[in-house]
């Protein structure tokens, strides 16, 4: 808009706008007394009292002015105790071997493997929000991309512990890969196993370089703010010199619509492959078509419910209750709606196909043994969970209480570790001959192992909050100027103002 | 005159504190012909890289190749483990067993291109450089936060200290600046 004599990004424009205020006219909007942010507010996906200088200055801040808190230490404190007992049981294992866990025959997959899917799952939420809602030009994703792109790669790096440990014959790990050995071994390309090598290394290497080329901006905004100097070219030097040079901008915008163009086929294979892990096998209760498809949707339920529980603490430990609003935690509630109930429609696809294939293994499977079972308990508990539980998300009042989001999200993420454990050791109790059967008890190290994991996510996780910028600064302050943008044009023409709203 | 100029000043830089007003400025220095321009914005500033007339379409067709490159690599890595290096009957499948040598294909190509797609943006960009001249200009660490920039290099054909510096001072800059190398 060239005839604009001033743009209004330097400055502060209106005030908070209450939900359901939309008739307020445009002149109180643009004249109004600055608020500082409205609980109220819920609509909006960044506070409009921001300007380029304060979102940027908020959330570098973070990083480089905000003392150490009290808070923080105590967490860290917990996520180190975690750690410890993870370098303990791993020590442990690889001194001993699995036997230290509960696996046995039949049942050779327990709870290494049930962890190693759920932190997967976790993980996929992060790319799903950077990628896909990136070409979906959904602008609410962008004050939860960073640290829905950290949580994937820290998920990422807990699963990938487990299939390392889960060998046994730990010098051997390195037999998964393509590389020459003095047996002249090869890995077996057949194999879903294999595939799995390749999707879950090319997921975090790809992860890792999307995250990082998203950073460098910012850490060029905290080398320039940065005062000592040592810190200045700390910072810079993982800054690479970028300087925010328009034709840097524009090679860099097409390398990374490029990058969230691969990656969105890549977060969609990811869970898949893991899935056919199962579905190739001949077990019941494994060998489905609807696998791939309900594990797609399972990771993306389980990742916005580990985004929920990890922002909201997040946005109020940092104040940063005017970047990430409501709107983001009602949406990604409503991704959860979603993906929950195709989690549940598969559910009941799997016990109609049980039905259906007249298989009497599979019948057997589904009806006698999960229903009515010795692990019976975990089947109700799990459609009570996925199935009736998540049900309270369709409420608005649930959707927009931070409470009601917060406990539906911890009983998801808790139910989606639940499936696993109902879906991968569970079926395997019973299979094809009653001879063969055999209870499985995780041990007193399964859980370790698992609670350790829990411990290095979170570890690195609060290092990420207290080092760098947990929100991509650039693409804030490209909203806020994209925000002004339209409330300037929407002061020349009242119609254009139905644009703000996202 | 100029080689003594030329050689120790980096170019003249001029700093907005507005958005549109740089782009209407940017138009003007690509209008008049200037090629060695840049403008430095704190976020990527839709339009801006037209009306400087920046043009470089090498990273999406570097990214085409290595995806290519990758698929190749990856479907002939499976085929040679699987037939040549270790050929073993499984289940009767066929050597060349194509559709279970797409997902390890499929991976190769997503990791091939993401990785020399991220390399080659910074290298055709010159990353990374830890020390370029313009960062000598005034206040330029506000680049990325709420200042918009400008610059005519010295190194451009048209470039003349005086006349360059009158052109500058008419685009409607907060600040217009001589930048040392």
């Amino acid at each position: 808009m060239p005839k604009q004599p001033a743009e209004t990004e330097t400055e502060v424009t209106g005030g908070a706008m209450p939900p359901g205020n939309d008739r307020r006219s445009l002149r109180d909007m643009l004249t109004s007394v600055p608020q500082q942010y409205d609980p109220a507010m819920q609509d909006q996906i960044v506070g409009s009292h921001h300007t380029l200088e304060s979102v940027t200055a908020q959330i570098a801040d973070v990083a480089l002015r905000r003392p150490v808190s009290l808070g923080w230490v105590i967490s860290m404190f917990v996520s180190l105790t975690l750690l410890a007992l993870m370098i303990v049981s791993v020590t442990y294992l690889i001194l001993e071997g699995v036997g230290i866990w509960g696996v046995n025959v039949p049942v050779g997959w327990g709870v290494g493997i049930l962890s190693f899917v759920w932190w997967i799952g976790i993980g996929h939420a992060g790319t799903l929000i950077s990628a896909i809602l990136l070409l979906l030009h959904q602008n609410w994703r962008t004050s939860i991309n960073r640290f829905a792109e950290a949580m994937t790669l820290m998920a990422v790096m807990c699963a990938g512990l487990y299939p390392l440990l889960h060998v046994g014959r730990h010098q051997y790990v390195y037999w998964m890969l393509p590389w020459p050995n003095s047996m002249g071994l090869w890995p077996q390309f057949r194999s879903p196993l294999i595939w799995d090598v390749f999707a879950v290394s090319t997921y975090f290497t790809v992860s890792l370089v999307f995250w990082y080329i998203g950073l460098v901006p910012d850490l060029a905004t905290m080398r320039d703010r940065a005062k000592p100097v040592w810190l200045k070219k700390f910072i810079g030097f993982f800054a690479l010199g970028w300087r925010n040079s328009t034709r840097h901008w524009s090679r860099y915008n097409a390398a990374y619509l490029i990058l969230a163009g691969l990656s969105t086929p890549l977060v969609l294979s990811v869970h898949t492959t893991v899935s056919w892990d199962f579905a190739a096998g001949i077990v019941p209760g494994w060998h489905g078509t609807i696998f791939p498809q309900y594990f797609v949707a399972g990771a993306v339920y389980a990742g916005f419910a580990m985004v929920i529980n990890l922002g909201i603490p997040l946005r109020s430990f940092f104040r940063m209750k005017d970047l990430i609003t409501m709107k983001h935690l009602e949406n990604c509630g409503k991704f959860m709606c979603i993906t929950g109930n195709i989690v549940f429609y598969g559910y009941l696809m799997e016990i109609f196909t049980a039905w259906y294939s007249g298989v009497v293994f599979d019948k057997y499977l589904t009806f006698d043994n999960r229903m009515y079972g010795p692990y019976a308990w975990s089947f109700w508990l799990l459609i009570f969970c996925n199935g009736i539980f998540i049900q309270l998300i369709w409420f608005k009042k649930v959707r927009t209480s931070i409470w009601g989001l917060y406990i539906v999200a911890l009983v998801v993420n808790a139910a989606m570790w639940l499936e696993r454990l109902v879906l991968i050791p569970f079926s395997l109790t019973r299979d094809f001959l009653p001879s063969s059967w055999h209870m499985y008890y995780p041990s007193f190290w399964d859980y370790a192992t698992f609670a350790g994991t829990l411990g290095l996510f979170f570890t690195l996780f609060f290092i990420f909050v207290r080092l760098l910028p947990v929100i991509s600064i650039a693409e804030m302050r490209e909203l806020v100027h994209h925000e002004h943008h339209v409330d300037e044009m929407g002061a020349n023409d009242p119609e254009l103002i139905g644009g703000l709203k996202v | 005159m100029e080689t003594t100029q030329a050689s120790s000043i980096h170019g003249i830089v001029a700093e907005f504190s507005n958005s549109n007003t740089l782009k209407a400025a940017a138009r003007k220095v690509r209008d008049s012909g200037y090629k060695k321009t840049d403008a430095y914005t704190p976020f990527p500033l839709e339009g801006l890289s037209e009306s400087l007339g920046v043009r470089d379409k090498w990273v999406p067709f570097i990214m085409l190749m290595a995806g290519f490159v990758g698929s190749v690599s990856g479907y002939t890595l499976a085929l040679w483990a699987m037939g040549i290096a270790l050929p073993l009957n499984i289940a009767g499948k066929p050597t060349n067993s194509w559709p279970l040598f797409i997902p390890p294909t499929f991976e190769m190509t997503v990791l091939t291109s993401a990785i020399v797609g991220v390399v080659s943006m910074f290298a055709l960009n010159g990353l990374p450089m830890p020390y370029h001249p313009v960062f000598n200009t005034p206040n330029f660490d506000r680049a990325s936060t709420d200042r918009f920039f400008l610059s005519i290099e010295a190194e451009d054909a048209l470039f003349d200290e005086e006349g360059t510096m009158a052109f500058m001072n008419t685009l409607g800059a907060d600040n217009v600046s001589v930048v040392e190398k």
